[in-house]
């Protein structure tokens, strides 16, 4: 931390910023989110249990995490190799492959989601060579899984490609030195370096695809029971006025961020620990 | 929380031996794989999406987005993002004077609580905003009584857009001013600056990029934004739709045309935002 070392040193201005900054938290992040918490108490322990265990919000969760679960472990085997090939290979285009790695951050979710159920949709541009091969994508859960990944793509690139930019090449001139082959240098030497930024980037993902809805919804089909995920639920039960029902299913669904940040938070300190080391 | 949607800062790659690399096959088979998937997930998509939005030709795609209910949309997607980025700015560089150029208790709490709403559902935040001010909220009943509409309105969806674009600049600046010290500002006072003096001749001009950088980001994410606004708007055609709510009545009336080619304006933004990052990371390279 290069921060002043004494609170008020010879910088002017921190209790003004600090006040307003405490004070705009406070009013758009902070008390909205304690409306739902305070909403949620208000509802009976027996009304909450039933409305957040009911087996159509058990399917949603199955799915939801489940189908995030999947994304972000493709994302994190193809991210480690995208950031891979963009740190160490040399072809036409990088630099411009390298910007479009930012487009899922970029895109408006809509965008995206309308965009991936036309591309894999039947006779989609990838649909048609897919769906001869018996496998359907869009309106399916696969869909979703395609969704997801879309979202979640820039995350483990982004995260190991920094770690994997800064690697010594003493490291790996030893572990050469040492009679190791690449694929054991890789194994032994490159991947428990990159492996904290890795489970960063990874719990990112997760976290980002579990709470996604704009580019879902288009290409999931939103069956209830089968492809209906959980954000979905809550707008669902909102536009039938069940205010206790969204807001229960909500109150699981903030729950869950805050252990994902909590998680990503402990990852992230790891990950700085490891790379100081 | 750090979400990894800050700029690069400068490195060098170190040189590696020939030794040190693998066969010439591995490499291109490992850069075809990571192609291949970026093609299915990235290029392939963009694409489509172009040839979709002039799938009926120029004509069509310009009717689509000179159409009322798009200008419209168009309109209050810029007046949201006119009031949300400025608000989310000042806030931005206060909250990252207070974090960066000081060291108080609690700091690491306090960025916790601001990247709070990057990990909240964007259902979940528009969400709030309804029990806040909805008919069946807090402060429904007195608003109402007042007649005063924030939900289904455009207060509301100026509010989501906030909420889901509030740590963008102040993410953005924080890292940036604790990488540069407080050296050059402590100079200027002693040389007998004031505070606003320091800050808009010394620090402002060295944040430069990353505030502008900040700013792009912010501003595409808040024209964007689809679930939160989705939740507080109540779709009510040419009143409260966004450009995104707008591509979503028109994609669900299977108008697919034109849905794709009012889409293909938020994904030009979203392409100048990219070449906006390769602009300010190149800029800071050539000043680092």
């Amino acid at each position: 931390m290069k921060g002043f070392k004494i609170v008020g040193g010879v910088l002017p201005g921190f209790g003004p910023t600090l006040g307003y900054t405490v004070f705009y938290l406070s009013l758009i992040v902070l008390i909205p989110l304690s409306a739902l918490v305070f909403k949620t108490m208000s509802l009976s322990w027996h009304e909450f249990q039933a409305e957040v265990t009911s087996s159509r919000v058990l399917a949603s969760y199955r799915l939801t995490f489940g189908t995030a679960f999947l994304a972000a472990l493709v994302n994190a085997v193809f991210g480690v190799l995208v950031a891979w090939v963009l740190v160490r290979y040399r072809f036409p285009g990088k630099k411009i492959i390298d910007a479009l790695v930012d487009l899922p951050f970029a895109l408006p979710t809509a965008v995206a989601g309308i965009t991936l159920a036309t591309v894999y949709s039947g006779n989609g541009w990838i649909g048609r060579y897919l769906e001869p091969l018996g496998i359907k994508v869009a309106y399916t859960p696969l869909g979703i899984l395609v969704a997801m990944t879309f979202i979640g793509l820039p995350f483990v690139v982004r995260t190991v490609q920094p770690v994997l930019e800064e690697l010594e090449a003493e490291v790996e001139e030893a572990a050469v030195c040492l009679g190791a082959n690449r694929w054991q240098t890789f194994r032994r030497v490159l991947f428990p370096t990159i492996l904290p930024a890795l489970l960063t980037g990874f719990a990112l993902a997760f976290a980002r695809a579990v709470g996604e809805y704009g580019s879902i919804i288009f290409i999931a089909g939103n069956m209830p029971m089968v492809s209906e995920i959980t954000p979905l639920l809550i707008i669902t039960k909102l536009e039938q006025y069940d205010y206790a029902g969204a807001t229960a299913v909500a109150s699981v669904m903030l729950g869950a961020s805050f252990i994902l940040l909590l998680t990503i938070n402990l990852l992230q300190w790891w990950s700085r620990r490891y790379a100081e080391r | 929380m750090e979400v990894p949607i800050g700029l690069k800062q400068n490195k060098t790659t170190t040189a590696r031996h020939k030794g040190m690399s693998e066969p010439l096959l591995v490499r291109w088979l490992l850069t075809g794989i990571a192609l291949a998937f970026l093609g299915l997930f990235l290029f392939v998509p963009l694409a489509a999406l172009f040839s979709q939005a002039f799938e009926k030709g120029a004509g069509a795609y310009f009717a689509a987005i000179r159409e009322p209910d798009a200008l419209t949309a168009v309109r209050l997607t810029l007046v949201t993002a006119a009031i949300s980025v400025p608000l989310n700015l000042v806030f931005g560089v206060a909250a990252a004077w207070a974090i960066a150029k000081f060291r108080f208790p609690g700091k690491s709490l306090l960025i916790t609580l601001i990247d709070l709403p990057f990990s909240v559902s964007p259902v979940v935040s528009g969400l709030i905003y309804v029990l806040l001010f909805g008919l069946q909220g807090w402060l429904g009943p007195w608003l109402d009584a007042h007649d005063i509409k924030i939900i289904f309105a455009v207060p509301g969806i100026v509010l989501a857009t906030i909420f889901v674009t509030f740590p963008f600049i102040a993410r953005e600046l924080i890292p940036l001013m604790q990488a540069q010290g407080n050296d050059e500002e402590e100079a200027a006072l002693v040389l007998g600056a004031n505070g606003l003096q320091t800050f808009f001749r010394v620090t402002l001009p060295n944040i430069k990029w990353g505030l502008i950088y900040g700013v792009i980001l912010c501003n595409a994410r808040a024209m964007g934004e689809f679930g939160a606004v989705s939740v507080v708007s109540g779709h009510i055609r040419g009143v409260t739709n966004t450009i995104p709510l707008h591509v979503e009545i028109l994609y669900n009336e299977y108008n697919y045309a034109a849905a794709f080619a009012v889409a293909s304006l938020l994904a030009c933004l979203a392409l100048v935002t990219l070449v906006a990052k390769s602009i300010v990371e190149w800029k800071l390279k050539a000043s680092g």
